[in-house]
């Protein structure tokens, strides 16, 4: 700035020059500034302590049940390979909640879409209510570095959280239990971490997409609910079993090629791809992402039938891809309208 | 608002397709921060701006005139490079806004016509995130906060919440807004439309300063005549997406002007009779086509010329006056106003439509 209130006199050098002298004066990327505007935003929001909330009561409630009965299940199981991430899966005896099992991991998988539409769902059409985003793009920054900056600020808030919650179980696990989580265990519960992350992305994704599409803050955050509802709750699920079941039930021979073709076709939703993938990563039990397998989720594994780190990795390797393609295409819609998109209301 | 009908714009736009042939009109100064030539955008059928030909020059001022939807938002928007034009182009600062916009935002401050800030934060905070997004670093983007501030004069407020602003508040900050980039050209989009007549007057004299003393070029769009009157160097009357009319204001008056110029002339009030001998007299000035006369004690005589001769007119009956001792008390010639100026360019054109002014 001081180059060029020093290049300006009364009669300023020619144009041309005056824009080479200060074009290469380094800028911070304008998506890092954007970002940490908006998770210092985040952070201080309400928003973020209903997500702690939120994610809290995911944890403290599934875990407290969780945790009086691993300990009567772990005297029995010495030496099993993953007493300490039964935790997060273990089902409690005597509560039922029907489809939705009473999990840290099932409480999670309804909680992270909500959360990354929450995240996302006002995005660019916060800005534009305010009236800020004529302002915010005659800055010198990229266009895209808007909706880039927000995605990462978003995407760093619930990250926040959730590496709370999940030292918050861990350590929780290490004063009930008495034992701490072995190297195979960290690694799996870091992945899980991870897996989690990708699937709170594609949902932040999709709610900045409808942050782009949608004009309206209010009718956004809708749209994002209801799909919410529809999607990640265990009632599309379902509902396309028994659509599928109609159809199939002539067509197919046996049972396991009816449940197998049913799992094809569930896996349409991402949800549904979350749930085997965080299966596989948590429960060494689990040898296959075949609907049957996932039966064992609620059981301790014995020594006899359990996969490493590595070969439970590689079973759900393909999920984690759709994920990603699910989420950078969801990313990319929003980043394509947004770039074609008028700048003024 | 009610914008123009479509229909209207249209036709406008093909009754210009004839003068089209017109030659290119050649660039003044190459290093002009703002140039347009043949600058056009279109909304599906509708032409929003119609090959505009525009230059703003280092060190001066220059008012958008324009009705509602006459297209000064969208020109400034292709300016800035956020709206890519349809045809033709634009240089800003010597760079191409479609295809450098970083480098022109970088020496573009710009207030946009409704300016909005982060509710929940300050002024002075919502100001540290723009100079952070301009690469300023802490300590020269505090020193410079507190110099735009206090140009605006928004310094006692900075530190309140946004959310408890009033609208020209918000809009002083928005100027300040605009210049914490310590830009080499300044766009207004209506600036001062929320102000305070008091603030209005500061706030100009604070952008004349800019432009005084660091050669700053400023282009304000307004529908503010008069203030547009006082503070711009140059003008450009706006009508459906064209440019109808360039220059400082006695330009344009001469150009939309009517074919006289008015000299009021007053006198110490001697009876009828003597009103009569004056306006005898005053009718012998060679240039002086019409004299009135005023009918009633105290009022002033208009002398009717043309506005060439105006100038020779006012000096020979000052001259005639003193000679033979009339009395003289007054003599002023009456500008037209913007006002009329504006309203005469549109008719002239044949752009204005029937709608009011929203
Ligand atoms: N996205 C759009 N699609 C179609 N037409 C548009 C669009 N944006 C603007 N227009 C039209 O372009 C014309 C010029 O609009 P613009 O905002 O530039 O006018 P303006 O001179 O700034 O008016 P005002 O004085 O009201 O601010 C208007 O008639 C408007 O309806
Ligand atoms: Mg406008």
């Amino acid at each position: 700035m001081s180059a060029n209130a020093t290049a300006a006199p009364a009669t300023p050098a020619p144009a041309e020059t005056k824009a080479t002298t200060t074009a290469d004066r380094p800028i911070r990327s304008g998506w890092l500034t954007i970002a940490s505007k908006e998770l210092s935003d985040h952070v201080l929001s309400s928003r973020f302590y209903v997500l702690l909330i939120v994610l809290g009561i995911a944890a403290l409630i599934p875990l407290y049940f969780a945790a009086e009965r691993i300990r009567s299940l772990a005297e029995g199981a010495t030496g099993s390979p993953a007493v300490f991430l039964a935790l997060f899966v273990i089902q409690p005896e005597g509560v039922d909640l029907g489809p939705i099992n009473f999990t840290v991991n099932a409480f999670v998988a309804i909680a992270a879409p909500l959360l990354g539409v929450a995240f996302g769902f006002d995005a660019v059409n916060g800005e534009r209510h305010q009236g800020t985003l004529p302002r915010l793009l005659s800055q010198p920054i990229h266009r895209d570095d808007v909706i880039n900056g927000k995605f990462a600020a978003g995407l760093g808030a619930i990250a926040l959280a959730l590496a709370a919650l999940l030292l918050f179980v861990v350590g929780f696990g290490m004063l009930r239990l008495g034992i701490g989580p072995s190297l195979e265990e960290v690694l799996r519960l870091l992945s899980w971490f991870g897996l989690t992350l990708l699937y709170v992305g594609l949902w932040l994704a999709f709610g900045t997409l409808l942050s782009v599409v949608i004009r309206r803050a209010a009718t956004s955050a809708l749209v994002g609910f209801g799909v919410w509802l529809f999607v990640a709750l265990p009632i599309a699920g379902p509902l396309l079993a028994a659509l599928l079941g109609q159809f199939l039930a002539s067509g197919a021979t046996t049972a396991a090629d009816y449940y197998g073709t049913v799992q094809w076709v569930q896996r349409l939703l991402p949800g549904q791809l979350y749930g085997e993938a965080s299966a596989a990563l948590l429960t060494p039990g689990v040898t296959s992402v075949s609907s049957a397998d996932l039966y064992k989720v609620a059981t301790l594994p014995s020594n006899d039938t359990v996969l490493s780190f590595d070969q439970s990795l590689l079973i759900v390797w393909p999920h984690l891809v759709i994920l990603f393609a699910l989420m950078v295409g969801c990313f990319a819609l929003a980043y394509a309208r947004f770039m074609r998109q008028e700048v003024r209301a | 608002m009610t914008a123009t009908p479509k229909g209207d714009r249209r036709v406008a736009s093909k009754a210009r397709a004839r003068g089209r042939d017109r030659e290119r009109r050649p660039i003044e100064d190459p290093n002009a921060p703002i140039i347009t030539r043949r600058l056009t955008k279109r909304y599906g059928d509708f032409v929003a701006v119609d090959a505009l030909d525009l230059e703003v020059h280092a060190g001066e001022i220059f008012g958008l005139l324009g009705q509602n939807g006459a297209g000064k938002t969208t020109t400034i928007l292709m300016l800035l490079g956020l709206t890519e034009p349809s045809g033709g182009g634009a240089r800003v600062v010597g760079l191409d806004p479609t295809r450098k916009p970083l480098e022109v935002k970088r020496h573009v401050g710009y207030l946009p016509d409704s300016v909005g800030f982060y509710d929940g934060m300050t002024g002075r905070e919502n100001l540290r995130y723009t100079a952070k997004l301009n690469g300023l670093d802490r300590r020269a983007a505090a020193v410079k906060i507190d110099e735009v501030l206090e140009q605006v004069g928004m310094t006692e407020r900075a530190d309140t919440k946004v959310e408890t602003y009033s609208r020209g508040m918000l809009q002083r900050l928005g100027i300040a807004d605009a210049l914490v980039k310590d830009p080499s050209v300044l766009i207004l989009d209506e600036p001062t439309t929320a102000i305070d007549p008091i603030g209005v007057i500061e706030i100009l004299d604070m952008l004349r300063g800019l432009v005084r003393d660091r050669g700053l070029a400023v282009l304000l769009s307004s529908h503010l005549l008069s203030q547009v009157q006082s503070v711009c160097d140059r003008v450009g009357i706006f009508a459906a997406g064209q440019m109808i009319g360039v220059g400082s204001v006695p330009q344009l008056a001469e150009q939309f002007g009517e074919e006289s110029a008015r000299i009021e002339v007053g006198f110490e009030d001697g009876g009828a009779d003597a009103r009569a001998s004056i306006a005898k007299q005053l009718g012998e000035i060679p240039g002086v086509d019409e004299v009135i006369a005023p009918t009633q004690p105290g009022e002033a005589f208009v002398l009717v010329t043309k506005p060439d001769a105006a100038r020779a007119v006012r000096q020979a009956a000052l001259r005639n006056a003193a000679s033979a001792n009339l009395g003289l008390s007054s003599i002023r010639e009456t500008v037209p106003s913007l006002d009329d100026i504006y309203r005469r360019a549109v008719r002239q054109a044949g752009l204005h439509t029937r709608r009011a002014a929203a």
